[in-house]
């Protein structure tokens, strides 16, 4: 479709910046009107952005009204004041270096499951010493350190661990109901089939709303389990279904001589998935596994709803003080911003990992 | 392999754990029990509690005065009403949120999901930042930026944004002008309808008359033409009225037109832009997966890129975007329920106002659920219908 025919005497337009420019952004009418657009668009938005980001913002103020009295650009005084309440929540304020270890113990477990040395049984005492490690930092009690309730926990640290702790523990269950599903004897597979497709045809709101309300009636008289951990077990009620959809497409997606080799060596049904089936199975599932971590990550927002001070209650809690208010945006970008980094990069794990097993796959 | 053994003359064995049949038995039945005796534990226990604390379960309180008004909703209601029909309410603010949202999701997505293919470096890196920024927010953070963007951001009714003559943004919602109870209107709407219903019979017999006899039919300029051209007709017919039902500044607040509340707006708003990007990326993986030589097969035809696109890209590349597409319209159903975090009076929030004015968690839970379940099936029981009517049929 191109204008330049092969005959034509080579121009400055045919390489370099100026044939670039031709070929991808003004190669035709209606290409040219867009790109037209998007520039002016680009003029429009992007020099206020920065304007109200970074030039006009005001760092050093006690409060909204002086903030909009010095400058009217964003009024990150309110970072600087609230930071630690956004990111800790209620956590004692002389202990909130504890979170602040827990956060980084939560990013060292995760960096150690991404990395493919580690792929293998090692990871179950890792995660295991990690859990206890974070579960001292937090209640504490133990070696000199206060004893902090679940009601006070808020901030990175509880998103982190209603995500992370939810994905971890949903994953045995997860396996037992994938396999559930495929299996031959029906009962047992119209069990998974209920609980799965039950819990994926109703919003985690209705789960959540069930913990809170409903959890304390199922329990015989004078239990009682706080509300921390009821959102906990929803929120691995819920990943428990979405990952055995996952796990279940792995399993699928082995070729069926897998399955004959290994009843033709005579194995049994749990030593023919424990050694051949779901070694490679889980492999598959791991890039679609980070990304229903990422959901995870987003979906436990969702515990506002129930009153939790996870990072976005907690951000919301921060312009309720009458002197900070009409700040909200400033924390929203804020918040926003910590989510984004996270979801982006785990998102970029994936897609590179997907990248690679598609490269093994071709060799 | 069990048929082949069947017809052997198999001799009869004694009943043995080493038998797989036997120890698959035992296994269904002990699961079957663990199952069983999970729901009696809970289901003992909640009715010992609610006993405890002299809560009657039931359905009676349907029928009572609900005593609380609900801000938006598609019938009338009042706070004398029951609260069945407040839950009714709720429902219909659930489906109209989810319907229009699909709809403008699917638009938006296909043009960003195109977008990033394209030739154009601006557009498709634009397209390529929208999917990131978007799809790595939290939809919740997403929706109470929005509600602020129009509660906080916008200029109260007196001072409202007027962006198109008749068009009103302020921080009290979207007004906007609407064609008045006249006959004209009806007959336009009729037309609209019976317009549609003609270009699929037309588009029908065109394709008929097609594989019968190889001749082709515009029939896509006739379907366009009935459907803009028919409502016209019918407003013509009625006398062909130009005045529209403007909303006025009156007092406080506007009167007249029609008008989307500040919830409704924000969370259509979030829905859409968030989902938006979902499938944009699904559309994308979806066009890639028909392999270039399709494409170039139907160059070398004569096809024009218009053509490629439309008659033989598109249809493929719809078999594969089609399920990851129906987990989309699913996940944006159910994440409408987020509306209870900004006030749109949607069956999650009529349902929690119900359950804690009465007590009944049990039920208030139980019909959010089933609601959601009965969407949920009724859109994936679509969805595999018109799969199957899409997917290659193998020779």
């Amino acid at each position: 479709m191109s204008a330049v025919t092969a005959g034509s005497p080579k121009s400055m337009f045919d390489s370099g910046v100026l044939g670039w420019l031709r070929n991808r952004v003004f190669s035709s009418v209606p290409n040219a009107i867009i790109s037209m657009l998007i520039v002016w668009l680009a003029v429009m938005t992007v020099p206020a952005a920065f304007d109200w980001l970074v030039t006009s913002s005001v760092v050093h103020a006690d409060g909204t009204r002086e903030c909009r009295a010095i400058d009217n650009g964003a009024c990150w005084a309110l970072i600087v004041e609230k930071h630690r309440l956004i990111l800790f929540g209620l956590y004692p304020y002389d202990e909130q270096w504890r979170p602040l270890i827990v956060v980084g113990l939560f990013l060292a477990l995760i960096g150690i499951s991404c990395s493919r040395r580690f792929w293998n049984l090692s990871l179950i005492p890792i995660w295991i010493v990690g859990i206890v490690a974070i579960a001292t930092m937090m209640w504490g009690g133990v070696l000199g350190m206060t004893f902090v309730p679940n009601e006070r926990w808020g901030g990175l640290p509880l998103t982190l661990i209603l995500s992370v702790f939810g994905m971890a523990f949903a994953f045995p269950l997860a396996i037992l109901l994938a396999l559930g599903r495929r299996s031959k004897l029906p009962v047992v597979k119209a069990i998974c089939v209920t609980y799965i497709e039950l819990i994926r045809g109703v919003p985690l709101i209705s789960l959540l709303f069930m913990a809170s309300v409903m959890f304390p009636l199922f329990l015989p008289d004078g239990m009682n389990i706080d509300k921390l951990l009821r959102a906990q077990i929803a929120i691995i009620m819920f990943a428990a279904a979405y990952q055995a959809e996952v796990i279940r497409g792995g399993l699928q997606s082995l070729p069926k001589g897998q399955y004959e080799a290994a009843d033709a060596l005579g194995l049994g049904y749990w030593q023919k998935t424990g050694f051949i089936i779901l070694p490679q199975a889980l492999r598959i599932v791991i890039p679609p596994m980070v990304n229903s971590l990422i959901a995870m990550f987003k979906d436990t927002s969702l515990v506002v709803i129930i009153g939790l001070y996870d990072l976005m209650n907690a951000a919301k809690a921060s312009f309720v003080d009458p002197a900070w208010r009409g700040a909200s945006m400033e924390a929203y970008v804020f918040v926003a911003s910590i989510y984004f980094v996270f979801c982006f990069f785990m998102s970029k794990y994936s897609q590179s990992l997907e990248a690679g097993f598609a490269r093994a796959e071709k060799r | 392999m069990a048929s082949t053994v069947k017809g052997a003359k198999a001799p009869k064995q004694p009943l043995s754990l080493n038998d797989p049949r036997v120890r698959g038995l035992i296994y269904q039945v002990v699961a079957l029990a663990a199952v069983a005796f999970c729901i009696w534990y809970l289901a003992s226990n909640t009715i010992a509690n609610l006993e405890a604390r002299r809560i009657a379960t039931g359905w009676g309180f349907l029928n009572r005065e609900a005593g609380f008004a609900i801000g938006e909703g598609l019938i009338s209601y009042g706070p004398a009403d029951s609260y069945l029909r407040a839950l009714v309410v709720g429902v219909l603010n659930t489906l109209r949120v989810a319907v229009i949202g699909i709809i403008l999701a699917t638009l938006l997505g296909t043009i960003i999901g195109i977008s990033r293919l394209s030739q154009n470096w601006l557009l498709a890196k634009l397209a390529s930042l929208y999917v990131e920024v978007f799809r790595n927010i939290p939809l919740l953070l997403q929706l109470f930026v929005w509600y602020a963007v129009i509660s906080e951001l916008f200029p109260g009714p007196r001072q409202a944004l007027n962006p198109l003559p008749g068009i009103f943004l302020s921080n009290r919602g979207i007004k906007f002008p609407t064609p008045p109870d006249a006959a004209a209107f009806d007959y336009a709407g009729i037309g609209f309808i019976l317009g549609i219903i003609l270009a699929v019979v037309v588009a029908n017999w065109a394709r008929k008359r097609l594989y019968a006899t190889g001749q082709t039919f515009p029939s896509g300029w006739a379907g366009t033409g009935l459907i803009i051209g028919l409502p016209i007709l019918g407003w013509l017919i009625g006398g062909a009225p130009t005045h529209l039902d403007m909303p006025e500044m009156r007092g406080f607040n506007f009167v007249g037109g029609g008008s989307l509340s500040p919830e409704f707006a924000a969370l259509l708003l979030g829905l859409v832009v968030y989902t938006a990007g979902f499938i944009a990326e699904i559309v994308r993986s979806g066009i890639l997966a028909v392999s270039r030589g399709q494409t170039e097969a139907a160059l070398s035809l004569g096809l024009t890129k218009g053509q490629n696109l439309r008659l033989v890209v598109l249809p493929q590349a719809l078999r594969v975007i089609i399920l990851p597409m129906t987990n989309q319209y699913l996940n944006l159903t159910k994440n409408s329920s987020l509306a209870v975090a900004i006030g749109y009076p949607d069956i999650v929030s009529i349902a929690n106002t119900t359950l804690n004015q009465t007590g009944q968690a049990i039920e208030g839970v139980a019909i959010i659920m089933l609601v959601f379940f009965a969407i949920s099936i009724s859109i994936a029981m679509f969805m595999n219908w018109y799969n199957k009517r899409i997917a290659l049929v193998e020779r």
